[in-house]
């Protein structure tokens, strides 16, 4: 196959291209510049990005023995990923920056480039893998290396771009491993660090980040009926789950700490309240897609796994689909998830979908 | 064989020119030494810069030698602002042109940011071409604040070549000092330094087939300059650091060999072009030729094609062994938007869509039609991967 090989600069992608060329595919190596403002060098947590890692990327493409070009994806990036950031905080919800780079540029705007272009398959780093069942349908499942597990970020991949997709890194057993292969092969990002947090927020906070791009306006901070209990500088940048900053000043009644539940941008006001206020039983989202062949009847509940954030644990539940929204019910509430976010679906290993999270019923309330 | 027709990055270097940058490489001296070693190195330093002087028409002592482009035009401009703005600072202003190569513009952007100097820019059509009255009248108004003017002598990416005879003679009577780059029109048109009334011009040997890290800065002796690098003195202390004679030597064999050839070579180049874009035309009708109907380089062809990114369309070239460029190599490997095409009054998406064709000496007539060979497959695939936006 003609392979095109998205390398970031990091470990990962560099072992994922070598590994496609000693498949025997045609491997050609590519960095993304996802930004036309980057800095010379890596600064704070970010693994991506600046000249470094594009150098990084280069020099890894040139010791596997691979063409490589610099593809300018930065005005798709911004569009489509991080104005998108900045205005579902606006909306109050709580995005994942790296779900939808994946659905909107790497597995959708790279990949349909790498098709026009001649290639067969994009190839990346991620740790997931992709199996074949008995009737030779596509399914994608969690990695072996379940601390590095990356299926939740590729849970929007749809049928067709599972076809396109390869991911070498499927059966690593755990990144020591690779980073051993990496040595091996004398890769000199063999050492480099994983990279965490948001690739564009290089010193990792959020809401100081947010704060020149979405206006700040003074609102109310209040409880569940509705008393102000304080006031806040701007509600964005709050999460559903946050305890700290919320400067009340005065505790809770029942002396217990008040945790954000929801956020309403609308009329700028933030709502707090106790910890078991956050528990919730069941989501709901408009925007899902199914990882490959969907479920043969999703119109009847079906029993499942859903996952909530990257790295967080899967619950147990029951889903289907009514009224054009997946719903998902959970077995037993689960706490502090904010509308924004994804609930990726699983049966065991295999990714079975995905939907964005629109709505979250209480387990102990009525909604709110 | 692969194709390179990318000549205005970097040019094959010649046979000849190697040779003797190999055998000087192995001559011991530096020619600041005494002894015979010493000497030895001078002499072939000044043999040098003698053969550039008499290639260029220039005096020898004017021949200041540098690492290359960067290095000359970083010194011509922030060397001359130096020193006329420290003899009087109401001369703040430096003019220059927003297709000008980024050693030019972003050395004359760090005085402004830093150094409170002011940046006018000579407005330009559609075509490159600039606005030599626009630029008097500035002048009229202005001239007792300008403390130099730089604007190259074509430009590197779309091919214009400006009128410098013009610009110094409105110049002259206002004794304003006018720097050009001239990189791109040494060897491809005649360049004549005494002529052309320059204070300061800026040459290098590897777009001629010389080593990189061979240049010059033409000083005029009257014209006066702060160092950027201070040190030892050498360069009549105008670059200070040893002098590489091998680089000099080989330089002077490049820029003699280029210019003897220039009218010859014009000529053929001429030929290509008019075959290329006569072929492209006939591949993508939709396609924009930049500075298409004005005075322009013979060995150079810039393209625009609508609805395709230039990084695919190299992408798929290179591919099939061709290679060519989108606009000016970079450092960050990312191809933004060219400001050349830019300032062409272009917009976002036809800026992306570029192709930079640029011949060299050893540029053959199979190079071009392997090129016209190769497009429309590429032309089809780019089209067909489009712009990056749905």
């Amino acid at each position: 196959m003609k392979v095109l090989a998205a390398m970031s600069g990091g470990v990962d992608s560099a072992v994922a291209a070598a590994r496609a060329v000693e498949a025997g595919h045609e491997v050609v190596g590519v960095h993304l510049a996802l930004s036309r403002m980057t800095g010379t060098l890596r600064t704070g947590s970010r693994g991506c990005c600046t000249v470094e890692d594009s150098m990084d990327a280069q020099r890894a493409a040139n010791k596997i023995g691979i063409p490589f070009y610099v593809w300018d994806f930065s005005e798709r990036f911004k569009q489509e990923v991080v104005d998108d950031f900045i205005s579902e905080y606006q909306a109050g919800r709580t995005p994942n920056p790296c779900m939808r780079c994946n659905e909107r540029i790497k597995f959708a705007a790279l990949l349909e480039k790498a098709l026009a272009l001649g290639f067969d398959a994009l190839c990346t780093g991620h740790y997931a893998s992709i199996e074949t069942d008995s009737k030779g349908n596509l399914q994608l499942h969690r990695s072996l290396a379940m601390a590095k597990d990356q299926s939740y970020v590729l849970g929007v991949l749809n049928k067709q771009q599972l076809q396109h997709s390869l991911f070498p890194l499927g059966k690593a057993a755990n990144k020591d491993d690779i980073r051993a292969e990496a040595k091996a092969r004398e890769l000199s990002v063999a050492q480099k660090p994983d990279s965490y947090d948001i690739c564009f927020i290089p010193e990792g906070d959020t809401r100081d980040w947010l704060s020149d791009k979405i206006e700040r306006t003074e609102g109310a901070i209040v409880d569940l009926e509705g008393n102000q209990l304080a006031t806040h500088d701007g509600a964005f940048g709050f999460t559903v789950g946050q305890r700290k900053g919320l400067n009340i000043g005065k505790p809770a009644s029942d002396g217990k700490p008040r945790y954000v539940l929801s956020i309403r941008p609308k009329d700028n006001v933030v709502v707090v309240g106790p910890d078991e206020a956050l528990l919730i039983s069941e989501l709901s989202g408009s925007k899902y897609s199914w990882c490959g062949e969907a479920p043969s009847n999703t119109t009847d509940w079906f029993e499942a796994e859903v996952q909530v954030r990257a790295h967080g644990l899967s619950h147990p539940c029951r889903v289907k689909v009514a009224e054009n929204q997946m719903v998902i019910s959970l077995t037993e509430p689960i706490r502090g998830v904010s509308p924004g976010q994804t609930a990726v679906v699983y049966l065991g290993s295999r990714v079975l979908g995905q939907a964005t999270i629109d709505k979250t019923v209480s387990a102990v309330m009525e909604q709110v | 064989m692969p194709v390179y027709l990318d000549h205005a990055a970097t040019s094959p270097i010649r046979a000849s020119v190697l040779a003797l940058y190999v055998a000087t490489l192995s001559e011991i001296g530096n020619p600041a030494s005494v002894h015979s070693f010493g000497q030895h190195s001078r002499q072939i330093l000044e043999q040098a810069r003698e053969e550039i002087a008499k290639a260029i028409n220039c005096d020898r002592n004017e021949v200041i030698f540098t690492s290359g482009g960067t290095e000359s035009d970083n010194l011509a401009i922030k060397g001359i602002y130096w020193d006329v703005n420290s003899k009087d600072p109401s001369k703040n202003v430096i003019i220059s042109a927003a297709a000008e190569h980024h050693a030019v513009l972003d050395a004359i952007n760090w005085l402004v940011d830093s150094q409170s100097a002011e940046l006018y820019l000579i407005p330009s059509d559609d075509q490159g071409v600039l606005d030599i009255v626009a630029f008097d009248s500035y002048l009229e108004q202005n001239a007792a604040r300008v403390a130099l003017i730089s604007v190259m002598w074509a430009n590197n990416e779309i091919g214009v070549i400006h009128p410098i005879s013009e610009i110094t003679t409105l110049a002259k009577s206002y004794q304003i000092p006018v720097h050009s780059d001239a990189i791109a029109a040494l060897g491809h048109i005649p360049v004549d330094f005494a002529e052309s009334g320059l204070a300061a011009m800026t040459i290098t040997g590897h777009k001629l087939g010389g080593p990189v890290g061979s240049g010059a800065l033409i000083l005029r002796r009257d014209q006066k300059l702060t160092p950027v690098n201070h040190g030892g003195g050498q360069e009549r202390n105008l670059r200070s650091g040893t002098p590489d004679a091998s680089s000099a030597a080989a330089l002077a064999l490049t820029i003699t060999e280029a210019v003897s050839e220039q009218g010859e070579l014009a000529a053929r180049h001429k030929i290509m072009t008019e075959r290329l874009i006569a072929g492209v035309k006939q591949i993508a009708d939709d396609v924009v030729v930049s500075a298409e109907n004005v005075p322009r380089l013979p060995n150079n062809a810039h393209f625009r094609f609508p609805g395709c990114l230039g990084d695919s369309l190299l992408f798929l070239l290179d591919s099939d062994g061709v290679s060519i460029s989108t606009g000016s190599a970079c450092t960050a490997g990312v191809n933004g938007p060219s400001h050349v095409v830019l300032s062409l009054g272009a917009s976002n998406d036809e800026a992306m869509g570029t192709l930079r064709i640029t011949l060299g000496h050893s540029t053959k007539d199979q190079d071009i039609e392997a090129f016209l060979k190769a497009l429309p497959k590429a032309y089809e695939g780019a089209k067909k991967a489009g712009l990056t936006r749905r």
